[in-house]
């Protein structure tokens, strides 16, 4: 099925969790965070939560600011 | 000289320090460690999925240092809300420099939103530290509404024009009962140390810092700015006057 992540399409298999995701991108477990539809999906759900068609998952890190 | 008390926490450093502009991570993390700061801000944005660059958060994460996770990037309150929910799961404080400013070419904080956000990040448990307008009306709503601090400007940021907001900064630090965090506009030792010594909590610089030609030792150069500027406070500054005082004796060689 395809979701968009980070505004970009991607295909991930149907039933996918954000774990799975968290994987591919070979995300750390410190100083990331996932929204799916603008909602933050805490770490403890990751593993839980079943990513459905169209989602639309916004990933976040550190970045440079003042 | 007194340290500085936010939400329960001790600061030995009265200097804050931005992130952003740093020629590179190694860089920045020097001037930080120069600069003594015990809190450093930091950004977020979205992760590029096919250009992984160096992770900036190594290089701010030490033992004494509070992370400060901005929400630069929002434009109004409810973005707020959900980036400061993205920080604190990402960075895992609740410590947060709340920051709405949709104008562009200006970045002058929204005030309303901005009041808004703080009264529900209080409520949801944030230590909420708003930068705003050096308006000291909205900075006593602020504080109302439960903010750790205030942070007016001095000047619009990245402008290093100094403390163009002086009076109205003035009237702020007469009146407010939590800390008075001078942030934006910063952009000489000088200018952090008249903050200081006008009675400022702290100050938060950045650019000043980021862009120097040697950002190590321009942080040095803040750092002893900030305290010299904290300890002529504390020592309480002499009055100044329009007509002469004479400090030596003006009569009695000559004279007599």
């Amino acid at each position: 099925m395809k979701i968009q992540v980070n505004n970009k399409e991607t295909e991930v298999p149907t039933g996918a969790t954000v774990s799975l995701l968290a994987a591919r991108f070979d995300l750390p477990d410190k100083g990331t965070a996932i929204a799916v539809n603008n909602r933050l999906v805490p770490h403890i759900r990751w593993d839980s939560y079943i990513l459905v068609e169209n989602d639309s998952v916004v990933i976040i890190k550190a970045a440079c600011g003042g | 000289m007194e340290k500085l008390v936010i939400a329960g926490k001790e600061f030995a450093s009265r200097l804050f320090l931005g992130t952003g502009k740093f020629n590179s991570n190694e860089r920045m993390e020097e001037a930080i460690l120069a600069s003594g700061s015990e809190m450093v801000t930091v950004a977020m944005k979205r992760i590029d999925l096919d250009n992984r660059d160096d992770d900036m958060l190594a290089h701010i994460q030490h033992s004494h240092i509070q992370l400060l996770p901005n929400t630069s990037g929002v434009r109004n309150a409810e973005e707020a809300v959900f980036a400061a929910q993205m920080a604190r799961e990402a960075f895992g404080t609740n410590w947060l420099k709340l920051e709405i400013h949709p104008d562009p070419r200006y970045l002058l904080p929204d005030p309303i939103e901005t009041l808004k956000a703080t009264e529900e990040l209080v409520k949801a448990g944030f230590v909420v530290l708003p930068y705003c307008q050096a308006d000291p009306v909205l900075c006593k709503r602020l504080e109302e509404a439960g903010a750790a601090t205030v942070m007016p400007l001095g000047a619009p940021i990245g402008t290093n024009k100094g403390l163009q907001t002086r009076e109205f900064l003035r009237i702020i630090i007469e009146q407010a009962t939590v800390p008075v965090v001078v942030d934006a506009g910063i952009g000489a030792p000088s200018h952090a140390a008249e903050a200081m010594e006008m009675g400022a909590s702290a100050v938060l610089v950045n650019t000043a810092i980021a862009v120097a030609g040697n950002p190590t030792e321009m942080a040095r150069a803040f750092k002893l700015a900030v305290e010299s500027g904290r300890m002529a406070y504390e020592a309480q500054l002499a009055a100044s006057g329009f007509t002469a005082v004479a400090s030596s004796p003006l009569t009695a060689f000559l004279n007599d």
